[in-house]
């Protein structure tokens, strides 16, 4: 029964952290390029951009949950798994999600570098 | 790609891989938290690792929302990955822990997927951008002069 709640824990810390990153990408992307923005009004500006897009709190509250949900997971399971299975998971299922949600083009040198450092952390682990 | 936004790329590395090291170091030092002890939490907070790290992840925080409001997310990822492969550079160099085959393999990995997309584009979905720029004449764009602006000074 353990061995179910480790992996319904790692699946809630890699869908919680793909739904942050895509919220915190998302935000950031409406903010604009920063630098550019920076070198025309200044750095409070910058945080201000940021801090009024609702997206960008939605993003940390989500990274939160996944933090909460990796603590309960690694009283769970192993660490050696929790770890690198959340890692990995998190980098295919953010591939997908910035394809559908992002409309970015994940083409196939970015679909292989996805794969790759997912099972390189799966590896590194081990 | 400018050279600071490389730096900021080995920004996110660095900075993940430095903080939650010294988190970890720190967090070893100081035992167990548990939510009924709520003051744990801020002995843990006391300790100068745990906060240099806490410091560090938040450097990592913002490097990171630096490079996703130019890049792609699925460029950020794997582009700062690197990080794992430093973290096992420093058990082995500075912590002389063993490194097995299966990590070797794992570094590879890493590594490949890195080269990967680093060769690619960094920024492929940009409707934002293209959102914005009407706002500017089109003839200003080009670099032309406004011929508004011409006709003001002649009256």
């Amino acid at each position: 029964m353990k061995h179910v709640y480790t992996w319904f824990g790692i699946l809630a810390v890699g869908l919680a952290s793909v739904v942050g990153d895509i919220l915190l990408a998302h935000a950031m992307k409406q903010v604009g390029d920063i630098h550019a923005l920076w070198k025309r009004s200044g750095l409070f500006r910058v945080i201000g951009r940021v801090l009024s897009t609702p997206s960008f709190f939605c993003g940390v509250a989500a990274m939160a949950v996944a933090f909460f949900s990796l603590l309960f997971s690694l009283s769970w399971g192993d660490v050696s798994l929790v770890g690198p299975a959340a890692a990995s998971l998190t980098f295919i299922g953010n591939a997908f999600a910035a394809k559908i949600f992002l409309h970015e083009k994940v083409d196939r040198r970015r679909w292989i570098a996805a794969v790759l450092v997912a099972g390189g952390v799966a590896l590194l682990a081990g | 790609m400018t050279i600071s936004k490389y730096l900021v790329l080995a920004g996110v590395t660095v900075f993940a891989a430095a903080g939650d090291s010294m988190l970890s170091h720190g967090m070893k030092q100081t035992g167990n938290i548990s939510i009924h002890n709520l003051a744990s939490v801020f002995f843990a907070l006391s300790n100068p690792w745990v906060a240099l790290g806490i410091v560090l992840l938040l450097a990592f925080f913002a490097a990171y929302m630096n490079a996703l409001s130019w890049a792609d997310l699925t460029y950020v990822l794997p582009a700062t990955s690197l990080g794992y492969v430093l973290l096992a550079f420093v058990a082995k160099f500075a912590l002389h822990e063993q490194i097995s085959l299966s990590r070797w393999l794992g570094i590879a990995l890493i590594s490949g997927g890195v080269g990967f997309v680093a060769g690619g584009p960094a920024l492929t979905s940009h409707a934002h951008e293209t959102e914005k720029a009407p706002l500017l004449p089109k003839s200003r764009r080009n670099g032309a002069p406004i011929p508004d602006a011409t006709a003001g000074a002649e009256s």
